[in-house]
């Protein structure tokens, strides 16, 4: 799935520069915990988060997420936008809650950090 | 490749700050032909670590090694050291202030993750020591 039709999806804000668009996503995690993060098999996927700070950024470079969403219409700090438009993270924001983010992108075929359903 | 090494300082307390030194170290790695996943597993310890000195530590530094068979991330600090690293290396086990959990840290899965994720981990502490921490990533076969 392309980060375009996740925006779709989620009727999200792209906060980010528009480079790396074409990143394709194909699983998900949804959490608030940085170590739980860093422990799954999170490359490449998207993470979903309440937390909008500067270390969400830092975890998601290091584990290589491909994309990161911000839920419940949070506005993230300038310096956050920055961040990941150096690392070439996408961020995404949208206004519904992480249980309704994630049932939307479950529905349209994205599985877990570990590929179930 | 020729043996390279590299130290960073890190500030106890330094929410802003902390884990920037194992982003520097994750792209310094990635201009070479190293395995991305051995990159990724080194900057997950990096990151950890460091994230450690600065929330439970004091001040210290990590250094990086890169030989030619393996990478080494040192991790010091002279803070006030871990009276049972036992308990410590247990998943769940934590001592994070309200402040660090509301940033998102205190889940107590750093030092099993630095372990699961290290060919080599060795840590050394105790009460009034700081914190000494070594781990080694083979390169054999990669480079
Ligand atoms: N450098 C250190 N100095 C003193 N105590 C430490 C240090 N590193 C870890 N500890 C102790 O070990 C515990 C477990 O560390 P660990 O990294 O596994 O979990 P955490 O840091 O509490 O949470 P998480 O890493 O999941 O955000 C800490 O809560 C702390 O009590
Ligand atoms: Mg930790």
């Amino acid at each position: 799935m392309k980060i375009s039709e996740i925006v779709d999806i989620l009727d999200a804000d792209l906060l980010t520069d528009v480079s790396s668009m074409d990143n394709e996503i194909e699983k998900c995690g949804s959490s608030d915990l940085m170590s739980d993060i860093l422990a799954g098999q999170s490359e490449k996927s998207l993470l979903i988060t309440g937390l909008l700070t500067i270390q969400a950024i830092r975890t998601a470079i290091i584990a290589g997420i491909g994309g990161v969403v911000f839920v419940r219409g949070k506005e993230p700090a300038k310096e956050i936008i920055e961040m990941a438009n150096d690392a070439d993270i996408p961020l995404l924001r949208t206004r519904y809650s992480m249980f309704v983010t994630s049932g939307r992108l479950h529905n349209a075929g994205m599985t877990g950090l570990d590929g179930q359903r | 490749m020729a043996s390279f090494s590299k130290c960073y300082a890190i500030k106890k307390n330094d929410f802003i700050k902390a884990g920037d030194a194992s982003i520097k170290i994750k792209n310094l790695l990635k201009s070479t032909d190293i395995d991305p996943a051995i990159i990724r597993r080194v900057a997950v310890c990096g990151y950890e670590g460091e994230i450690n000195v600065a929330m439970h530590g004091g001040n210290g530094k990590i250094c990086i090694d890169i030989g030619e068979n393996q990478i080494t991330i040192k991790i010091d600090d002279d803070g006030p050291g871990i009276e049972d690293i036992d308990l410590a290396m247990k998943k769940g086990f934590s001592t994070a202030t309200d402040k660090w959990r509301e940033m998102g840290f205190g889940a107590g899965m750093g030092l099993p993750n630095m372990f699961k994720n290290a060919d080599k981990f060795n840590i050394e502490s105790e009460k009034g020591n700081g914190t000494h921490i070594t781990m080694e990533f083979s390169l054999k076969g990669n480079i």
